[in-house]
């Protein structure tokens, strides 16, 4: 690819041919502030912050959506503009909730960001009444809450939902000052065709998509996520020894940082004391009965009373009985006698060990796959 | 059919018509234009059989005159002339606008043309016998010059139309709306007819260029480099669109001119398409306009029956078909990228340009959007050539452009004039001046985006540049006359809301600038002014033109800023003072009796709806501030001859105090 050599602030950059000046500018470490803009959806130039001078162009052009060119000359922060920034992010927080102490996002919030970087000193506009009325907190989501009274209308979450997720379950409705983010005849969240990815929520600027429950990790964990056979990559963010939060991997070129509604909401079950940690067979065969099987009743918890009567009820055994076992059973078993099916929450490198094993060990070609069914 | 026996002397005439009559609706019905020369004998043999018809009556049918009566009036002519058995020698047209609403309804007789103005259906019987039958002029209808006390017999003669130059308008009135044969009559297509036989495309575009003509929609962007960016863009598939979506407050000129000369749009989209290179125009009109929706759908549908619409148009070989979407309201659909999303089904928000749609349009297509008073003009410019355009107007500012004139005026109406003309030809030749002996204050011009003209600037000519450098813009050509007992704040403070309201919301600047500025001008007329706001208000108008994305961002700061430009004085009058000069802002202004002069009849007392008045028959009114709501009832039924009750404004210690 060409590149372009474009002048900012002084400063000769490089960029390549289809860059933005806010790309160009932020690869060269200037800094331009944004508050609509995501490098993962197409940029639309909305919040008016990254309004930049280029010579001979009428008007200020918004960084993110101007293709840098050669030879063109931008200034990116003039005392204009300067002023301009500051009206603007003084409109944004007279309609923006003040209450930081209590937001799940502060220290996080693109709005705290631009506040400390751009400088806003007094207060001299009249608060707008969004934050007054009080608008109903969306909470129908079991994943997720959605608080208008926080929202500045950057439409990072509709562009993710269309763009990205490709379901479109919310778009901006009505218009001027009410102008808002709703689903499909403004119904709740959990009414509409949302699917609870949470990728709108991930990409929120501010705290108005926010989960439900919002703990900080103390360290992450770089993993695949179990739930299907797409593998995709993801961090689980660990407090103690608990998952409290996960999100996906951009360096994963499976699934670039995007997540569905199991693999970014759905880690309760490692810390769910349902969960087994043992192989479990259904035990009505007297050779399979080792000595130290424990019963498990309907509830799940272990019984320690004397083994009578099991048939039709799992019994936790070992590992190594397990195994005993199937392979004693198979040898009953020859070529296309048998058949496999496997799990779609193998790893794909599960699944070929899996059908290696069939093929060339047990030496047929009846292998399947669930998720084909 | 049987025959009036007692106007024997038109027997032969009639006879004669008759016989014409049947020969013009046999060539019309299903009548096929194939070809240019075949325009040509239509428009002859029209011609001719009209030298022949006898008198006819034109009732204007516009909206103005619609509100005013004019469909009662027509009936009453169908039902009075069936009835006198006259329907064979007059024939009763409806017409578009004539601009003159103000004296609506209008009615036109012709073929002598004499101008009756006010006319109601009581009237009806008496034009009848007196001028249709026997050729003299019913004194009472015709417009009587204020100045002069002259009766004028003519359009023409009124002072309102003479400094007129009516070029888009000139069919307005003229002509029945709908009838394509009425259009063919004065000329139509024959501009169509000369560019497809004689222009190439390139030629089309250099003569539009050579006329000087600019968009009229507001943005004064030159038509020709529009077409010419358009034409050289890639792309085998191309629109004309014309944009019919006005929707500034009290301005109705495109609507006039769908509603009353329709055929001549159509006309300027074909010569646009064949410039272009596009073979598909769309026409978007708002739906509050249903007689333009009527018109157009019926137009189109006509002009495809005759075969100047559609396949092969008078054999050139080149295609062109029309369409109408209805528009669902938003005033920010006006804007093209608006507009086009609004097409495309999606919500009418702008997008930021470039891609302008000249390049990139409807469906990712290049795209031509012009208003559709810049397409009227188109047919004119391609008949009579560019430099014939080129020599209407100022050097800068050429051909004329319609403004609606409403407000504190004498003559509200639709008016073309030439660029160049002075606002005070305008306002006081024109429009008569202000009615009631009042003072002119300020005239805002461009709808919500324009700024508001005081009276030292009344000299300055009507162009995009002159208007610009005093505070305002050409707009789409509204123009609101204001005079002495408007009170400019309020004013300001009306068109913020409007902008507020009809801000799409998108950008931060527009959504949340407007309505700040709206707080802050709406704090003021209410007394809650602070030492300050003038300075937040111009702050906060600089940030929202600089900072929207669209045109509508761009300039509704422009009441606020030039309005504290030219009346700042005003502006801090309510603030400092708590004064409201023209007596509006309520918060700012009460009533109090004057105890000398207070008679104590009751009559404010019985009248006051909230009770607020004190005293008693032999004992001297009060008003209690505190219930007083500033109806102005009392001020109302006071005896003119007591006037013991003023309206007052300026802060006040105590109701006694004495404050002009």
């Amino acid at each position: 690819m060409s590149s372009v050599s474009l002048n900012i602030n002084g400063i000769t950059v490089r960029a390549d041919e289809d860059a933005t000046i806010l790309t160009a500018a932020q690869d060269a470490g200037i800094y331009i502030p944004t508050l609509c803009y995501c490098p993962d959806v197409s940029s639309i130039g909305v919040c008016r912050l990254c309004l930049v001078r280029i010579e001979n162009r009428r008007r200020l052009e918004p960084a993110c959506r101007t293709i840098a060119e050669e030879g063109m000359v931008v200034v990116t922060d003039d005392p204009e503009i300067e002023r301009l920034r500051q009206v603007i992010l003084e409109l944004i927080l007279s309609d923006h909730d003040f209450n930081c102490l209590l937001c799940p996002k502060s220290g996080q919030c693109r709005l705290q960001e631009l506040v400390n970087r751009i400088g806003i000193n007094e207060h001299r506009f009249n608060r707008l009444e969004h934050t007054a009325k009080d608008l109903p907190i969306d909470t129908s989501n079991p994943f997720f809450d959605f608080n208008p009274n926080k929202c500045v209308q950057c439409t990072i979450c509709v562009r993710t939902c269309h763009e990205i997720v490709g379901i479109d379950a919310i778009d901006m409705a009505y218009r001027s000052y009410d102008l808002r983010v709703s689903t499909f005849a403004n119904k709740l969240l959990k009414e509409s065709a949302c699917v609870s990815c949470g990728e709108c929520m991930e990409r929120c600027p501010v705290g108005a998509l926010v989960p439900k429950k919002a703990e900080y990790p103390t360290r992450e964990v770089k993993t695949t996520c179990s739930y299907c056979g797409v593998g995709c990559g993801l961090y689980l963010g660990v407090r103690g020894n608990t998952i409290v939060r996960a999100r996906g991997d951009y360096e994963s070129p499976v699934n670039k940082g995007n997540l569905c509604v199991r693999g970014r909401f759905g880690y309760n079950f490692v810390n769910s004391p349902d969960r087994l940690s043992l192989p479990l067979m259904r035990a009505y065969d007297e050779y399979a009965r080792p000595s130290s099987v424990v019963e498990v009743t309907e509830e799940g918890r272990p019984v320690t009373l004397p083994l009578v009567k099991r048939e039709g009820k799992f019994v936790e055994i070992t590992w190594d009985q397990a195994i005993k076992y199937v392979a004693s059973s198979l040898a009953h078993y020859k070529g296309d006698e048998i058949a496999a099916i496997s799990s779609a929450r193998c790893t794909n490198e599960e699944n070929y060990l899996f059908q290696k094993f069939i093929r060339a060990a047990l030496k047929t070609n009846n292998i399947d796959h669930c998720a084909r069914l | 059919m049987i025959q009036n026996p007692r106007h024997d002397s038109t027997q032969n005439s009639l006879r004669r018509r008759d016989m014409k009559k049947s020969i013009s609706i046999q060539s019309t019905e299903g009548h096929k234009i194939d070809s240019v020369e075949s325009l040509r004998l239509f428009r002859e043999s029209l011609i001719a059989d009209e030298q022949t018809t006898g008198k006819m009556v034109n009732v204007c049918c516009g909206s103005g005159c619609m509100s005013s009566g004019s469909e009662h009036v027509r009936e009453a002519f169908v039902r009075e002339i069936k009835e006198q058995e006259l329907e064979d020698e007059i024939t009763v047209k409806k017409t578009g606008c004539h601009g003159f609403c103000e004296r609506g309804p209008n009615v036109v007789i012709g073929p002598e043309n004499i101008f009756y103005n006010n006319v109601t259906k009581e009237d009806v019987p008496e034009i009848i016998s007196e001028t249709l039958l026997e050729n003299r002029v019913v004194e009472r209808l015709l417009y009587e010059d204020p100045v002069t006390g002259q009766k004028c017999l003519y359009e023409n003669d009124i002072p309102f139309y003479k400094k007129q130059k009516r070029i888009v308008l000139k069919n307005c009135g003229l002509i029945d709306p709908i009838s394509i044969e009425d259009y063919i009559k004065v000329d139509g297509f024959r501009a169509l007819a000369k560019i497809l036989s004689q222009m190439t495309p390139e030629g089309v575009i250099k003569e539009i260029k050579l006329s000087g003509l600019r968009g009229r929609g507001g943005a004064g962007f030159p038509t020709g480099i529009k077409w010419e960016t358009a034409r050289n863009a890639p792309g085998e598939e191309k629109y004309i669109i014309c944009n019919g979506d006005e929707g500034d407050p009290g301005a109705f000129m495109d609507r006039s001119v769908m509603e009353g000369d329709p055929y001549s749009i159509l006309e300027g989209m074909m010569i646009a398409g064949y410039a272009v290179g596009a073979s598909q125009g769309i026409i978007y009109v708002r739906a509050e306009y249903p007689l333009a929706v009527h018109h157009l759908s019926t137009a189109i549908a006509r002009g495809t029956d005759m075969g100047l619409l559609g396949h092969n148009i008078m054999g050139s070989g080149f295609d062109f078909g029309i369409k109408i979407v209805k528009g669902a309201g938003a005033f920010v659909c006006g804007e093209e990228t608006a507009l086009i999303a609004s097409i495309e089904g999606r919500s009418g928000r702008p997008r930021p340009k470039p891609p302008f749609p000249a390049i990139e349009g409807l469906w990712g297509k290049p795209t031509v959007i012009n208003n559709v008073e810049t397409l009227a003009n188109v047919s004119r410019i391609a008949l009579n050539g560019g430099k014939w355009y080129s020599e209407i107007g100022t050097p800068t500012d050429k051909g004329t452009k319609i403004f609606s004139l409403v407000g504190k005026v004498r003559n509200v109406g639709l008016v073309e004039v030439e660029m160049g003309t002075t606002l005070r030809e305008i306002i006081f030749d024109i429009g008569g001046g202000i009615p009631g002996g009042k003072r002119f204050k300020a005239v805002q011009t461009g709808g919500p985006s324009g700024g508001c003209i005081p009276e030292e600037l009344l000299d300055l000519p009507v162009g995009y540049e002159s208007l610009a450098k005093a505070g305002s813009i050409m707009g789409s050509g509204g123009m609101l006359v204001m005079d002495e007992s408007t009170c400019i704040v309020n004013i300001a403070r009306y068109f913020l809301d409007f902008a507020q309201n009809e801000s799409c919301g998108q950008c931060t600047p527009c959504r949340l600038g407007t309505k700040q500025m709206f707080k802050i001008l709406q704090d003021i007329t209410r007394g809650n002014g602070k030492p300050g706001d003038i300075e937040i208000l111009l702050e906060l108008s600089d940030a929202v033109k600089q900072a929207s994305i669209c045109g509508l961002g761009m300039t509704v700061p422009n009441p606020v800023v030039s309005t504290i430009r030219y009346f700042r004085k005003e502006y801090e009058e309510h603030i400092h003072e708590g004064r409201c000069r023209a007596l509006v802002c309520r918060s700012l202004i009460f009533y109090r009796i004057k105890d000398y002069r207070c008679k104590a009849c009751m009559k404010c007392l019985d009248a006051c709806p909230v009770g607020a008045i004190i005293g008693a028959k032999w004992q001297v009114h009060e008003i209690d501030q505190s219930k007083c709501i500033k109806c102005g009832t009392c001020m109302e039924v006071c005896p003119k001859r007591f006037n013991a009750i003023e309206c007052v404004t300026g802060r006040i210690e105590s109701s006694g105090d004495k404050n002009e």
